[in-house]
């Protein structure tokens, strides 16, 4: 017995040693790279010299990285309001029961979180070089929807799945219409899913770099973009101050996304009550 | 009137037949309605996403380029063979057809052509330019161009380069080519790279895969064992770099890997290194690994702690308590239970990991980029559409029957994001 307990005592600190120095690998570079950010000195070494704010003035008062920012933000918001709407009604057609091949359907819907995104960027570069669609906005909002759309798909399905479709007959008989009982009785339910697909749908593109790489003209440069070729040609701290402003920005994402699945959750207890 | 009413009420009570076909009506109704929501999606797809794709992958055996730009004379080489010498109604042809076509067309023609003969272009392009100017007699003319059209070798090389399709950039995808008498042989040593391109890809892959189930089992385990705070530090942890932009992690080890970054400086300071010799951590194989293994690991913990969560503690306890010394509880109790989560992790990432581009072009040197790499290279950089095609249906390939594998042992509704 001894024995045994001493053995999971082993157990544990051996787990903690491996699983805890694991979690520490994925969180460090994250950390490290903040302070970094408010270097002094244009190194990336420490101890640092002094502190400044002066690569974040760089970046707030370089034209290039401002039209980066509003062009990552113009494409997400338009990417994330198409692939929201069509992946949600692709769910809802989906979740019905009467749904045929429902299993190849979604298989093809989801594909672009599968298929190598070089892959799709030189297919749609090669496109859209066809149609005139290249150095567009519209190019870009159009390919960032195709690869936020499974999200959206895969998250309000998920919603749907605690979705109980019989309050959807309840609604008819008491006399509303199929649209009426999808928007005041559907998706006041299933909002949560959602939201989480929408926000997946926005980081997916405000994140996406290679399709830029490919369709953009240097007009339609985006945040991705302008880092890749920041950390390809002049490994600036700029960089590092872009990665902190990025770093926040997915921290507050990540704190809605538990929000939004706390609540999910809440609401499903709810009813099992 | 009640009386016609109550019959008719009866009436289609006992017509099952009128029954099951309206039910039937109704059936297809709602299947149709079903369709129309998933329609505009699935359109939109197809349109941007399934098409381009499809039209890409035809440029990978596409190879009208060359009958495109010379019709007269892939009629006239139909009817000859290369135990003939060159005749003047093949120099006609060909003559008539360089005057009629467009400069971009031969161009683009004898670019084609130089897969088969190398050489073949520049000779193409200087003889269309004094046959432009020719009468006939032709064959005179084109043998002072260029005393290679007098070979049966050059118009065989032509009459390979005829046919509307080609297995020329399948073949040279895979470090293979087609000899004059149309046998599948190996490339020369010196353009043999392809192949060593999709090894390694696969190498890089397995290696990422193992090292992400190396450090993400434990601590996946460590998550499922833990309770109250612990716990939710561990999954913010997780899934902070989660949501971290994959450029802002990218970025983040091309900083700390420097040969004088942090890394190194924390090595140094620990008195582990030698000040003088910092190791090489960046720009090669190392830095490929640590920094893919970083950023893949959250998808390799996540689903094997979703499933470790469902195994009850009890069943360990059992195996203990009828004698189970706690190596053989792990081995042929706890490790079976997790293996559905290790496997739909691996399978993941490694899935991910074969079309991995950004991160090998950014910590890698030129020996680690992958074949990603070379199919933006093909496409962007020598626009040679069919090796980029080529390329990408053997990833594509690849990457699809590992897709169907996952659907058929985990599910793709398993898949679960966040």
């Amino acid at each position: 017995m001894s024995a045994a307990f001493s053995f999971n005592r082993i157990v544990a600190i051996g787990l903690w040693v491996v699983g805890g120095g694991t979690a520490l690998f994925l969180i460090a570079p994250i950390l490290a790279i903040i302070p970094l950010s408010f270097n002094a000195e244009p190194f990336f070494t420490y101890p640092m010299p002094g502190l400044s704010l002066r690569w974040y003035n760089e970046f707030f008062s370089s034209e290039v990285w401002k039209l980066a920012l509003r062009n990552s933000i113009i494409v997400a918001v338009f990417a994330t309001l198409l692939s929201t709407v069509l992946g949600t009604l692709a769910a809802i057609g989906l979740s019905q029961s009467d749904c045929p091949a429902r299993a190849t359907l979604t298989a093809i819907l989801i594909s672009p979180m599968i298929v190598p995104v070089v892959v799709a960027a030189v297919g749609i570069y090669y496109a859209f070089a066809a149609v005139g669609l290249l150095n567009s906005l519209t190019g870009l909002v159009l390919a960032h929807t195709v690869l936020g759309a499974p999200f959206v798909v895969v998250t309000v399905t998920a919603a749907l799945s605690g979705f109980d479709q019989n309050l959807m007959r309840a609604a008819a008989s008491l006399g509303a219409g199929p649209v009426e009982a999808v928007l005041r009785v559907m998706l006041p339910l299933i909002a949560p899913g959602v939201a989480s697909g929408a926000l997946f749908a926005f980081v997916t593109s405000f994140d996406e770099v290679v399709v830029a790489l490919f369709i953009a003209g240097s007009e339609e440069r985006t945040l991705p973009r302008q880092m890749w070729s920041g950390v390809r040609e002049t490994l600036s701290p700029t960089i590092a101050a872009v990665a902190a402003l990025l770093i926040v920005f997915s921290t507050l994402f990540l704190a809605t996304i538990q929000w939004l699945q706390g609540r999910a959750e809440l609401q499903k207890t709810h009813r099992e009550e | 009137m009640a009386i016609t009413l109550s019959d008719e009420v009866v009436r289609n009570a006992i017509d099952t037949a009128a029954l099951t076909r309206r039910l039937r009506g109704l059936r297809r109704r709602s299947r149709i309605k079903a369709l129309l929501l998933v329609a505009p999606l699935m359109l939109f797809l197809l349109s941007v996403f399934v098409l381009p794709i499809g039209l890409l992958l035809t440029r990978s055996v596409d190879n009208s380029d060359v009958s495109l730009a010379l019709p007269n004379t892939a009629t006239a080489l139909s009817s000859w063979s290369s135990e003939h010498a060159p005749d003047e109604p093949l120099f006609a042809a060909l003559a008539a057809d360089l005057k009629a076509s467009s400069r971009e067309r031969v161009a683009e023609a004898a670019k084609r052509l130089n897969n088969y003969e190398s050489g073949i272009r520049s000779s193409l392009l200087k003889t269309a330019r004094t046959i432009r100017k020719a009468e006939a007699p032709y064959q005179p003319a084109f043998v002072e161009a260029d005393p290679r059209w007098a070979t049966p070798e050059r118009w065989a090389a032509l009459k390979q380069a005829m046919p509307r399709l080609t297995d020329f950039y399948l073949l040279a995808a895979l470090d293979l080519q087609r000899d004059e008498m149309g046998r599948i042989t190996g490339v020369a040593p010196e353009n043999a790279v392809h192949l060593d391109v999709l090894i390694r890809t696969f190498v890089v892959s397995i290696s990422v895969t193992l090292s992400c189930v190396l450090l993400g089992y434990p601590l996946a385990a460590l998550m499922a064992r833990s309770t109250g705070w612990v716990a939710n530090t561990l999954l913010i942890l997780v899934l902070l770099p989660f949501w971290t932009s994959l450029l802002v992690r990218t970025s983040a080890w091309v900083v700390l890997l420097q040969s004088r970054g942090i890394v190194n400086s924390a090595l140094i300071w620990l008195g582990l290194l030698d000040p003088t010799q910092p190791l090489e951590l960046i720009y090669n194989r190392a830095g490929v690994l640590i920094a893919m293994t970083h950023i893949l690991l959250p998808f390799m913990v996540l689903p094997i702690y979703s499933v470790m969560k469902t195994i009850p503690p009890v069943y360990m306890r059992a195996a203990s308590s009828l004698g189970a010394p706690p190596s053989s509880v792990f081995w042929r109790v706890y490790l079976p239970m997790s293996m559905p989560g290790v496997s739909a992790g691996g399978l993941l990432v490694f899935i991910l990991a074969l079309g991995y581009y950004i991160t090998p072009a950014l910590v890698g040197g030129p020996r680690d980029q992958m074949v990603s790499y070379f199919i933006a290279y093909y496409a962007n950089q020598v626009t040679n559409w069919g090796m980029a095609a080529a390329l990408s249906a053997i990833l594509l390939v690849a990457v699809l029957v590992l897709y169907a594998l996952y659907n058929r042992l985990i599910g793709i509704d398993r898949l679960r994001i966040g």
